[in-house]
């Protein structure tokens, strides 16, 4: 119940805001309290949630299961593992600090803003926890929707453009997954005589590698949309700059990984021989988008647009420990993951902060903040220092295991990838050099004031758990290990399996990755 | 005696209805203003009533009309199709000055052309209910006589309509010259008897046939009436006539191809194939370009009967049922978003522009809702009824193998959300709104009817699993 719980309260908390009256805003007071008392129980049910988490079990826990369209095998069947436990933690725990960073700049509209936050909320919540395709889809898509108007209707300039783009893309990605779905749904019911949309069936289904490459790349250009993987990220600096910052921040933190968290739980474990064979290409295009987004942040004169290429960076690292497919490249992949989530999650906010006081978000506006904002300033720069990946701080551990993992399958990434944590620190620090020290160059920016107590209140959470992140990993890394465990094993194994079947029907590198593997078990 | 009438019973409330407001329409007195819709409405839930009694009875009359479960479920969609028009037409008969009686029973009178058609067994009756509809139908359309574009619309219709009745009625000739019969049972004999020679004249009474049907449904290359058609019409007329017609039309396109022409299927499944996808691509590319509302949504219903043909195209058990899901879940979608066009038009000014629709969402926030949630149906996205619609027939497509049309299916969706989304972005994010010169109250019978479709729409895509149900049974006793 608790699990069904965590994405029917924010849903029944936007159907309630619809019947509340609102003519002419009388009533915004009220709407920004309930929608953020709303949220605040939902993350409060996801805590109970990793509470009673089992994190030394592998399997599926919390798992409810009822049937939905009987005739088709759909059946409304959720559950969480260590995979998704976190990342349905993030979203809850952003979506108040989201929620929060809007008081100040959304002034029209509330009703309609909390109402769609909300629902986005739950159709975030409902991608993780689903385990059924169809389920899952039906979330997937919904999504696009309260994230398209949030864009749309509260963004800044170029807000419509950015929103269809967005929901072109996304959705463009996204049909050609439903076609394998069915695909897949039609494939089972080839070999068992009835349908079944049920992942875990679906992983133990037999697919003839041919097969397995067409649904592996519907899927995972689905997801490399999302994520946005190198060359498919550019819907995401439009819809990142032209949302109002807390489309900014749940765009970032949370919908983001969904692309990630996709191929994690899709691409990989359903087509294991396709994936080992696109694994490295996707490797590649992963360590390109590492550099490129890195370099491509460096000269930007937007800070939202310089956060938004560092996304692009810092995901693909994300990609990489996927590919690489060993316990601390998941593990660092998903740590990186809730780690990007709370970072750039992060910049978004005090960015939108800062553009709230003065209106622009370019760098060349600002300068020697320090003297003026010192508390902001000290805040930005442990959130920055968090995104860089000081050691002590959430971002470094989460890459550290990314290149132990990558290492161990292909040392020649892991050498493109240290460019881009090189390459990182240079644009974020060059960006709060220019923002921050020196004297104060504008006239206008003498008088900011500096975070009054509801700023604080969506800063300190991000603060600590940067801190938090960074200094316990165990914290986090113990609920997913058995869980990230299990995953690669899976994988492996029915790689393995194929190997020992039909040996030939691989070019070289794919059988020679996949023999040592088979020599050498990952732990 | 008695039995060899039941079949006919949903068709004869329907004609006693449209006969009572004809009548009541003649002896009312002058200025006095009689509930004709009401009482059309009443006709329609009598029809209903009866079909639900006929259900499961597979009633046949006079040999050539059977109420099959099939038959049914169609004419219940047909119903629903009457009423939530009637209801829609409320406001709009006595705002553009529309003569009430002869309006009213002109949907009566379709409406029963369009179940004959939907229960049709002989070619020669669905010819006879294609009349009785497309007439009744033509009138609709050049209903308003001040209009010169309603006037246009209604000529070229009827032009085309009799051109491809034309077609028809000469597919039939030979299909009777073949088998020497037009009853669709005896003509499935003699077809499956003849399965294996190549006669050239069955190809061509399959072509003509195949020609008539694509007309009525609109289907790409034979389409080019339907946006002047849909564009002239008055609004609601055109949301009738786009799910109405098309809904009778494939249903008995169903019925002759997949029953009677079933052993041909080889033959007429590749031209089917290219139809669905012409019309699916053509439909949704030229809808992107149209900047008049009506002109759009013509173009997407094109693009729907696409996505119908697809269901056809697989014929298997999930494709028949994905029709009828499908007619439904576009049925009440398409009515609803004609609906809330009509209640904004005024009599002066059509306002179907889509700049008309700039900032709807401040000065009719209730419509602009509701508008969007039929446009997110129209494109299929979750949770609404056009999804499962779109899903189960695509699911069709690819358990028959069909993977080239799901993928042209799914990727025109896509294109046509970009379009839909034209509609909410004018609604939602214009920065100047639109002076809508519509009376800022709604009657309170249109609002309900919308409301009612908009729960449904709901209802389909969140519990889609009754309805689900219920086609795959209307199915299983015909084919």
């Amino acid at each position: 119940m608790l699990l069904t719980l965590s994405w029917v309260l924010p849903l029944a908390g936007a159907l309630l805001l619809l019947l509340v009256g609102n003519a002419d805003g009388r009533r915004d007071g009220v709407i920004r309290w309930a929608a953020l008392l709303v949220s605040i129980a939902t993350f409060a049910v996801t805590l109970a949630i990793w509470a009673a988490f089992d994190g030394g079990v592998p399997a599926f826990q919390f798992v409810e299961r009822y049937p939905w369209i009987p005739a088709f095998g759909i059946d409304y069947y959720v559950g969480i593992d260590g995979v998704s436990l976190l990342l349905v933690v993030l979203t809850a725990f952003l979506t108040p600090i989201a929620l929060l960073s809007s008081w100040g700049s959304i002034e029209r509209k509330v009703k309609e803003f909390s109402i769609f936050m909300l629902a986005l909320e739950a159709a975030m919540i409902g991608v993780f926890i689903s385990l059924d395709l169809f389920l899952f889809y039906v979330f997937w898509d919904a999504m696009l929707v309260p994230m398209y108007f949030l864009i749309g209707i509260w963004g800044y300039d170029q807000r419509i453009y950015a929103a269809i783009k967005f929901m072109l893309y996304t959705m463009a990605g996204s049909v050609l997954m439903l076609v394998a779905i069915l695909g897949l749904a039609y494939l089972h019911n080839a070999a068992t005589g009835s349908y079944s949309f049920d992942l875990l069936r679906l992983y133990t289904l037999d697919i003839d590698p041919s097969t397995q490459m067409w649904f592996f790349l519907a899927f995972t250009v689905a997801f490399a949309i999302k994520v946005p993987l190198f060359p498919f990220h550019t819907w995401l600096p439009d819809a990142h700059v032209e949302a109002p910052t807390a489309g900014s921040v749940i765009l970032a933190g949370v919908l983001l990984k969904m692309g990630t968290y996709g191929l994690l739980r899709f691409s990989f474990p359903l087509f294991p021989d396709a994936a080992a064979s696109f694994a490295p290409m996707l490797a590649v295009l992963a360590v390109v988008g590492i550099i490129y987004g890195a370099l491509v942040a460096m000269v930007q004169p937007d800070m939202k647009k310089l956060v938004a290429y560092s996304s692009v960076s810092h995901l693909g690292f994300v990609v990489l420990g996927i590919c690489a497919m060993n316990t601390q490249g998941v593990e660092g992949a998903i740590y990186q993951m809730l780690a990007h989530g709370v970072s750039t999650g992060g910049l978004f906010l005090l960015v939108g902060m800062l553009s709230d006081r003065r209106h622009t978000r370019l760098i060349s506006e600002f300068g020697g903040l320090k003297e003026v904002v010192p508390r902001l300033t000290a805040v930005f720069m442990i959130i920055t220092l968090a995104s860089i990946g000081l050691p002590g701080l959430n971002g470094f551990i989460g890459e550290l295991l990314i290149m132990l993992g990558a290492f161990r399958w292909d040392p020649r990434f892991v050498v493109f990838a240290g460019l881009g944590v090189i390459l990182s620190a240079v644009y974020m620090l060059w960006m709060v050099q220019r923002v921050y020290f020196g004297s104060v160059t504008h006239e206008e920016n003498m008088k900011l004031p500096d975070l009054v107590p509801r700023e604080w209140a969506a800063a300190v959470p991000l603060c600590a758990m940067a801190v938090v992140m960074g200094v316990f990993p165990t914290l986090f890394l113990r609920p997913m290990e058995s869980s990230v465990e299990a995953l690669v094993e899976r994988v492996q194994a029915r790689q393995n399996l194929r190997v020992n079947r039909s040996f030939e029907s691989f070019g070289p590198f794919g059988t020679f990755e996949r023999a040592e593997r088979a020599e050498r078990p990952e732990r | 005696m008695t039995e060899s009438f039941t079949a006919i019973v949903p068709m004869l409330c329907v004609t006693v209805a449209a006969l009572a407001v004809m009548g009541a329409e003649a002896f009312r007195a002058r200025g006095e203003d009689l509930p004709l819709g009401g009482l059309g409405i009443v006709g329609l839930v009598g029809a209903a009533a009866a079909s639900v009694l006929l259900w499961n009875r597979n009633a046949v009359s006079f040999g050539v009309i059977v109420a099959d479960n099939f038959g049914l479920f169609v004419t219940m969609v047909l119903l629903l199709v009457g009423v939530l028009t009637i209801m829609f037409s409320s406001p709009v008969v006595g705002r553009d000055g529309l003569p009430k009686g002869d309006y009213y029973s002109l949907v009566l009178f379709a409406i029963a052309g369009m179940i004959m058609m939907a229960t049709a067994n002989d070619l020669l009756v669905v010819f006879i209910a294609l009349e009785i509809l497309s007439i009744a139908v033509y009138v609709l359309t050049g209903i308003r006589r001040d209009d010169p574009r309603a006037t246009e619309a209604a000529f070229k219709y009827f032009l085309l309509g009799a051109f491809s009745s034309a077609f028809f009625l000469y597919g039939i000739a030979f299909t009777y010259g073949l088998s020497g019969s037009t009853r669709l049972d005896r003509v499935g004999t003699y077809l499956a008897a003849q399965s294996l020679s190549d006669n050239p004249l069955i190809l061509v009474a399959l072509g003509l046939l195949l020609v008539g049907f694509a007309f009525k449904i609109s289907a790409v290359p034979f389409h080019m009436w339907t946006p002047d058609a849909y564009e002239g019409a008055p609004a609601i007329v055109t949301g009738f006539m786009s799910t109405g017609v098309k809904a009778a039309a494939f249903a008995a396109f169903a019925r002759v191809f997949l029953s009677a022409f079933e052993p041909f299927s080889g033959d007429w499944a590749p031209m089917v194939w290219l139809l669905a996808a012409a019309t699916m691509i053509l439909g949704t590319v030229v809808g992107v370009a149209q900047s008049n509302l009506k002109r759009m949504l013509a173009y997407s219903s094109i693009a729907h009967g696409g996505y119908l043909l697809v269901g056809l195209v697989a014929a298997n058990e999930i494709g028949k049922a994905a029709i009828l899901f499908y007619l439904l879940a576009y049925a009440v979608t398409n009515l609803a978003a004609f609906g809330v066009i009509a209640l904004l038009g005024a009599r002066d000014a059509a306002n179907d522009e889509l700049r008309d629709y700039a900032g709807l969402w401040h000065t009719r926030p209730a419509l602009a809702a509701l508008m969007t949630v039929c446009l997110l149906s129209l494109g299929g996205l979750p949770p609404t009824a056009g999804f499962i619609g779109k899903w189960y027939v695509f699911s069709a497509a690819v358990s028959a193998g069909y993977y080239g049309l799901a993928i042209i299916g799914v990727l025109t969706s896509v294109i046509s959300v970009f379009f839909y989304l034209r509609v909410v972005v004018m609604m939602y994010m214009a920065d100047r709104p639109a002076p809508i010169a519509a009376p800022a109250e709604t009657s309170r019978v249109a609002m309900a009817a919308l409301a009612a479709s908009i729960a449904v729409i709901f209802y389909l895509g969140v519990l889609p699993t009754p309805i689900l149900d219920f086609a795959a049974a209307s199915i299983a006793t015909i084919f």
